[in-house]
């Protein structure tokens, strides 16, 4: 034996061991190749031996040679039984050289399941940790799926060393074994709390790249990893946690709020920069996420912005870098802050760090305003003289377009100084965005009117000058340029001084050496121009001769064009050159023909916006899905492919339906809705007046004839081909912005003089409005589609494998979960189908409800009187817990049973620890947390999360009257109590945030309404307007999700519950299909003494314009010992018209071109007597009646909502002096009366 | 995650190539190409961030890399690895390399590949991070490597002079100097609460400043 294996190694000593391989790679530099092809020869020898030695040392030399880019998958067999090796040294090459070249399509993974099972439960911690290490590079769907059982329990391994690996593991497999993750996330969450540093470590790692994903599954673990952040030292654990805290504060602002202090300290506090950044990082999301709803945190800006200017100045450029990184990220809620650090960012501007000017230019874009564009402009284009490297060029090139071009516009002041930085910049060469300028050019030209003229003389000078762009790079993107320069030209050929030379230089012959699609446009243009000059010339008497020539110009120099090779250009080379020989026919016989001839070209372009195709809106009725024709019934495969093509078509087609339909419009209704909106403008208080000048060319649009044509400045030298003219703009800017100074000083002074003292001191840096516009300039907006959505959201992309893990963690595991599957095939949906359930119940019951009647009656007459008295007797109590009656109402439909009961608990703990940090809550936020949004009715805000064990048996019917006060008092307490069993920890944590806020805390509010309740059992109603589907709902009706908490107080098991709501007209329970529209539902679950569930219920609404209240019954079975009793409750669920409304984000523009449309009516609201701060008025707004705040300035805030049905609802609220008056706009004024009813009694309680 | 781990030469030669997502043979020397390309014509005092080349998912990804002597140690990673933290763990990697093949080398790298893949393999596993903290790799590494050498116990010696040896605490005992690389004291503190420092942190903070004209005997040799 042991001779053997001496044996066995001196053979060894003749092989090649990988030192060898290297060694000789090395030694054979000038035939590399083929040196490795022997070895790859001896390499196969080797591995046909026996002897696992050799094979093991053949796999090693492989897995440096993959290195190297050999493709050895053909020796994946091989790999695999090294990896079988039983000895350690062997097992470690064999896993090594899997993970180098194993992938999912490797077909001997499948060979190597067994094997690594074995391997992952061996006694030798080290075999199963390089086979965890291996598994986490190669695991397949079907590893994941075989071996997750096997890692979940080396999840609690005895060594931390085996822990942490599984850990970390554990995230690929739940990639990709999605199924995995609802089962194993339990143990998951309880290794955040593991003693050993490196394991919460990895835990962590694990959770923060889930959460990152889908961040809103994960933030009911937002109070442990507070508790984690505040005890941890371990500075990569800080970091991932803070990093995870900024993707989740956007769901939650309340959370951001409660980070600020932590992090604050620790940005004072630690001296790690790492997690500084990362903090100033999270600090900066938070701000950004609370920027909506509060302002009031310029200190935590500023100390933002103060820590990164420090780590821009410093010397080391990872610093600097990362600096700037952050800071364009406030940039883009706070530009005031960063503005100030101008002199720092131009000066990075400068840097030598190429990565590092890149990030100051980011920065640049949001810094400029009217008064420093040019002068930023200005230094750019120096650098793009001095810049080497045409990708910074290129860079600086679309940096400065994007700084120009922001927000339409906004800052530009003087347009002809804009085109000439366009001119300018085409002289760049070898630069890749030539579109990108004509793009720009086409834009200014069409929708700056009053440049019209000034823009087509500098495009004419272009087209003199065309073999400059051109050169001998053809394929050089700037010649792109002259598609926008031929075409401005030929589009507003009235401008043109000298038309006929333009002409003459767009049908140079060298104009076929051009690309394609440009000469296709050039000759287009030249039919343009050439009914320009026709009309210049016949409206000269008796120059017929120069008309002539004209004609004869176009028909010598088209053919040129009708050889071309692109078939463009040809067709719309021969039809214009027939055109043209037909004219001249017609000019020799003397027949005035420009006329007819301008016709062809007449017509104005408006622009559209990029977007208003996408939205819009499908009218009603119109579903596009269905068939327009039945599908032939065929194979089922044959129709697959159908279906899906014809889906793509249809697409196209409509989109391409739908363009000219609004075009189609006629004149006398667009006239009258202007009218109409004009009307309505003029009272508009939300509507921000533009300058009279853009409403009078609203209206003149339509006649191309009343273009304002601008008085340009003469003095400023229109053609100097090559030669830079910007600066001279600068220069005259300045020159103009002084005189106008002077003469502001002067009016000032005069003034001064009449009145005495003035309150306005000397002015000192000029102020934004101070600046006024060189030229008064229309920029025509962006047509739109009437009815246009506001949202602005774009798809994600669907096929991201981490959609699959988007799965809601919360929920408790049903039984058939705890454990892994470890099913061969993919487990259904684990959905009963109601009608069963119910059906089973159903027969179970039905003895023992025949034999219990009578005694039931009884009890239940008993039950009442008892009822009556205790009522009496604790009527001040009951009172409190009760929900309240206001008129709601709402249609609800039938449970889909289906919808696997949610407990809330966790959510509302968060919602709790949440809650005692004073913030206003966005209710969309805290839809995501409760996963179904919050709706509390006003009156029935008492926010009983859970229920403190009662001795005496409570029994409350849902009275009308609540003193709101009391009843939050006792909410909180009930609160606290229930937390304090729960998570000690995060209790602390939060009362101690409580108490150090500095901002008066609002009060608490919640979501959660007392349903019905009886000595057995108590029914809260969550909340009233979860929707499904939102765009769903849009069109085909509206659904109203109901969350029903049921809760037993009893000692004695409750089964069989069924919940049954009188449908009205309106309002319909959903119900499973086949069951009769007086069925009831079956709730799915029992509850066992003490324990609350909650059930969900979807309704089906028709009208939301009014709020609806419906009657509903819930009955039961009370199982004790001995005996089971069937018990019953009345409750009314109500529906607010507020519950109609759904918390949609709105961007402040879209708000006013909202508002604008003029399709909306208005109503008004006085509330008198308010004295609560403002920003508790608007969060209660925001809670209670799901606005958004859109925008906030002092006193005053516009806030948006809107209905499952698209009612948009705007509200402009006001205050002084106690006293709230709320202007509000909707399309519906049903709905929007009865809103505001809901919100002045949300008030009246206060 | 990080996406890949790729240590190359000055002169693009890959040394060692870690990718945590599967591309096929030919991709991985392009991305391996690209990655040079983009990195080796960086100057030596800008930053340590770029984004990631066309092949290795664009700007979404940041490529993250340090500089020693001859080699180049590139991280590509996406927006969920803290910069700073990476450049730390580069450190701490090349420490432990440092501290396994003492006074490590290029030459190192390129002979013992499956060591440092090894090493790799107890800090990153699967794209995410394992273990920071540089003892604890020490002890793991350590403890693997002697288990491979009671599995030849009785013909440990033999192997030692067929040049199987481990590399290990045996043999050379030089003083203790890794002069070559940058302890970077402002930027990169992270190990710090986690490990002792190290033990001549001292003369690094002084050295931060000349490390890169500071002679390299064994890796220009290597070179």
């Amino acid at each position: 034996m042991a001779l053997k294996i001496v044996k066995g190694s001196i053979d060894r000593m003749f092989d090649k061991n990988l030192q060898d391989l290297v060694r000789g790679i090395r030694n054979h530099k000038e035939d590399e190749a083929k040196y490795i092809s022997t070895c790859i020869d001896e390499i196969k020898q080797e591995l046909k031996q026996d002897n696992i030695a050799v094979k093991s040392n053949a796999v090693c030399k492989l897995t440096y040679l993959q290195m190297l880019g050999y493709d050895v998958s053909w020796a994946a067999f091989n790999i695999v039984e090294v990896m079988s090796s039983s000895k350690f040294t062997y097992k470690r090459i064999g896993y090594l050289a899997a993970s180098q070249c194993f992938h999912e399509s490797t077909d001997v993974i499948m060979l190597t399941t067994n094997q690594i099972r074995k391997d992952l439960s061996s006694p030798n911690q080290y075999d199963t940790g390089v086979a965890l290490t291996g598994l986490s590079c190669f695991v397949t769907p079907d590893l994941a799926r075989d071996l997750a059982n096997d890692i979940m329990t080396l999840m609690s391994h005895t060594k931390p060393y085996i822990r942490k690996k599984a850990v970390l593991i554990m995230y690929k497999v739940f990639l990709k074994y999605p199924e995995s993750l609802r089962p194993a996330f339990p143990r998951m969450k309880e290794k955040l709390e593991d003693p050993d540093p490196g394991v919460q470590s990895a835990a962590v790692n694990v959770i923060c790249e889930l959460a990152r994903r889908n961040p809103k599954n994960y933030l009911s673990l937002a109070p442990l990893f507070f508790k984690l952040m505040t005890s941890s030292t371990n500075n990569w654990v800080l970091i991932k946690i803070i990093k995870l805290f900024g993707a989740l504060t956007p769901l939650e602002p309340r959370l951001g709020k409660k980070l600020i202090e932590p992090l604050t300290n620790l940005i004072h506090s630690t001296s790690a920069m790492s997690l500084l950044y990362e903090c100033v990082n999270t600090v900066i999301a938070v701000l950004i996420s609370l920027s909506s709803g509060m302002p009031n945190h310029s200190a935590s800006i500023q100390l933002c912005v103060q820590k990164l200017r420090i780590l821009i100045e410093d010397s080391d450029q990872n610093l600097k870098y990362l600096g700037l990184l952050a800071m364009s990220k406030i940039l883009k809620t706070h530009p005031k802050s960063v503005q100030s650090h101008k002199d720092l960012i131009l000066q990075c501007l400068d840097d030598k760090d190429e990565s590092i000017r890149l990030r100051a230019l980011d920065l640049l874009y949001g810094m400029v305003s009217k008064k420093n564009l040019m002068e930023i402009v200005k230094k750019l284009m120096l650098h793009v003289d001095k810049a080497e490297g045409t990708t910074y060029r290129d860079e600086l090139l679309t940096k400065i377009i994007d700084i120009c071009s922001q927000s339409n516009y906004q800052y530009i002041t003087n347009f002809e100084w804009y085109i000439s930085i366009l001119v300018e910049l085409t002289r760049l060469e070898g630069t890749r965005h030539g579109h990108l300028i004509a793009s720009q050019m086409l834009d200014v030209a069409i929708r700056v009117k009053a440049i019209r003229a000034f823009a087509v003389a500098q495009m004419a000078t272009l087209l003199d000058n065309a073999h400059l762009l051109t050169g001998n790079t053809q394929h050089s993107g700037i010649c792109e340029v002259l598609y926008a320069a031929a075409w401005i030209c030929g589009e507003f050929s009235e401008h043109l001084e000298d038309p006929m030379a333009t002409l003459e230089a767009m049908l140079r012959p060298k104009v076929a050496t051009l690309p394609g699609h440009i000469q296709a446009v050039y000759v287009q243009n030249a039919a343009k121009l050439f009914s320009t000059v026709l009309c210049g010339q016949e409206g000269a008497p008796a120059d017929s001769k120069v008309a002539q020539e004209t004609s004869q110009l176009l028909i010598d120099r088209l053919p040129v064009f009708v050889q071309s090779d692109n078939l463009e250009v040809q067709e719309r080379a021969s039809c214009i050159l027939q055109l043209v020989k037909y004219i001249q026919k017609l000019q020799q016989k003397d027949v005035e023909v420009a006329e007819e001839v301008t016709a062809l070209f007449a017509g104005e372009l408006n622009p559209v916006a990029p977007k208003a195709q996408k939205k819009v809106p499908v009218p009603e009725g119109l579903d596009l899905d269905a068939w327009i024709n039945e599908p032939p019934s065929g194979s089922e495969s044959e129709d697959e492919g159908r279906k899906t093509k014809g889906k793509a078509v249809f697409a196209k087609e409509e989109s391409r339906h739908t363009k000219p339909r609004y075009t189609e419009v006629d004149e006398k209704e667009l006239a009258k809705r202007r009218e109409v909106r004009k009307a309505e403008q003029a009272n508009n208080p939300f509507y921000i007046k533009a300058s009279p000048s853009s409403q009078k060319v609203y209206q003149e649009a339509v006649g191309v004839e009343h273009i304002p044509v601008v008085q340009i400045d003469l003095s400023v030298p229109l053609k100097v081909p090559g030669m830079p003219m910007s600066d001279q703009y600068v220069k005259l800017e300045e020159e103009r912005r002084e005189k106008n100074k002077t003469d502001r000083k002067k009016k000032d002074k005069k003034k001064r003089r009449e009145k005495g003292r003035q309150r306005r001191g000397d002015s000192g840096p000029e102020s934004e409005e101070d600046i006024t516009p060189a030229h008064m300039v229309d920029i025509v907006t962006e047509e739109m589609p009437e009815n246009a959505l506001p949202s602005d959201d774009d798809d994600k992309d669907p096929n991201d494998p981490h959609k699959a893990l988007n799965i809601d963690l919360d929920k408790p595991l049903a039984d058939s979960e705890k454990k892994l599957p470890v099913r061969t095939h993919r487990p259904d949906e684990v959905l009963k189908s109601p009608i069963e359930d119910a059906e089973g119940l159903e027969v179970t019951s039905e003895p023992k409800k025949k034999s219990r009647k009578e005694k039931k009656d009884k009890e239940s007459k008993k039950d009442k009187e008892k009822k009556k008295k205790k009522h009496k007797q604790e009527e001040g109590e009951d009172l409190m817990e009760a929900g309240s009656e206001e008129p709601v109402q709402s249609k609800v439909t039938n449970d889909v049973a289906a919808q696997p009961p949610a407990s809330t608990p966790e959510a509302s703990d968060l919602d709790f620890w949440l809650s005692n940090a004073p913030v206003p809550s966005d209710p969309q936020e805290a839809a995501a947390v409760t996963d179904a949004p919050p709706a509390s009715t006003p009156d029935a805000a008492s926010g009983v999360a859970a229920v403190v064990p009662d001795s005496e048996p409570e029994e409350t019917k849902s009275s009308k009257h609540k003193k709101k006060k009391q009843k939050r008092e006792k909410d909180k307490k009930k609160k606290h109590h229930h937390h304090h069993h729960h998570s000690d920890g995060a209790r602390e944590e939060s009362v101690q945030n409580g108490t150090v806020e500095d901002e008066e805390p609002l009060p608490p509010m919640s979501n959660y309404a007392l349903l019905a309740e009886n000595s057995y059992i108590k029914m809260m109603k969550q909340d009233a307007d979860e929707v499904c589907d939102i765009q769903g709902n849009l069109h085909d009706g509206s659904q109203v999700v109901v969350s029903v908490i049921f809760e037993n107080k009893c000692d004695s098991f409750i089964k069989s519950m069924e919940f049954n709501v009188m449908d009205s007209l309106n309002s319909k329970l959903q119900r499973p299909e086949g069951a009769g529209p007086h069925d009831s539902l079956t709730v799915p679950f029992h509850l066992p003494p003490g324990i609350s569930n909650e059930a969900r219920f979807i309704f089906s609404v028709q009208s939301i314009v009014m709020p609806q209240k419906l009657k509903g019954t819930l009955t039961f079975i009370v199982k004790t010992e001995d005996s089971s009793t069937h018990e019953k409750l009345d409750f009314k669920l109500h529906f607010t018209c507020t519950s109609y409304l759904i918390t949609t984000p709105c961007y402040s523009d879209a708000y006013a071109k909202l508002l604008e449309s003029g399709d909306l009516k208005g109503s008004s609201l006085k509330l008198e007597g308010i004295n609560q701060p403002f920003h508790h008025l608007l969060a209660r707004i925001c809670f209670h009646h799901h606005f958004s705040v859109v925008e906030r300035i002092d006193s005053c805030a516009s806030m948006y909502s809107r209905s499952i049905q698209g009612h948009h609802v705007c509200l402009l609220v006001k205050t002084a002096d106690q006293t709230v008056s709320i202007d509000a706009k909707c399309d519906e004024p049903g709905l929007l009366r009865n809103v505001l009813d809901e919100i002045k009694l949300t008030f009246s309680q206060c | 995650m990080i996406k890949a781990i790729l240590i190359f030469n000055n002169h693009g030669k890959p040394r060692l190539s870690k990718f945590y997502e599967h591309y096929s043979e030919d991709t991985e020397q392009q991305i391996i190409r690209e990655t040079f390309h983009l990195v080796s014509k960086r100057d030596e005092n800008v930053c340590n961030f770029l984004e990631g080349g066309m092949l290795i998912g664009g700007s979404e990804n940041k490529l993250i890399y340090r500089h020693y002597a001859t080699l180049y140690f590139v991280f590509c990673v996406d927006s969920s690895e803290s910069e700073l933290g990476i450049l730390d763990l580069i450190q701490v990697f090349v420490e432990t390399l440092d501290k396994c093949f003492e006074n490590v080398c290029e030459l190192d790298l390129i002979f013992h590949v499956d060591k440092v893949h090894n090493i790799l393999a107890e800090m990153v596993m699967g794209g995410m991070v394992l273990e920071t903290n540089m003892n604890e790799i020490i002890t793991q590494v350590d403890a693997q490597n002697k288990m491979e050498k009671s599995e030849f116990f009785p013909f440990f010696s033999l192997y030692r002079h067929l040049s199987f040896s481990l590399p290990g605490r045996t043999g050379r005992h030089s003083p203790q100097e890794f002069g070559w690389y940058c302890r970077c004291t402002c930027s990169c503190c992270i190990c710090r609460k986690e490990h002792e420092p190290s033990r001549n942190a001292q003369k690094h903070q002084h050295r931060r400043h000349q490390h890169k004209s500071a002679k390299l005997t064994l890796l220009q040799i290597a070179a």
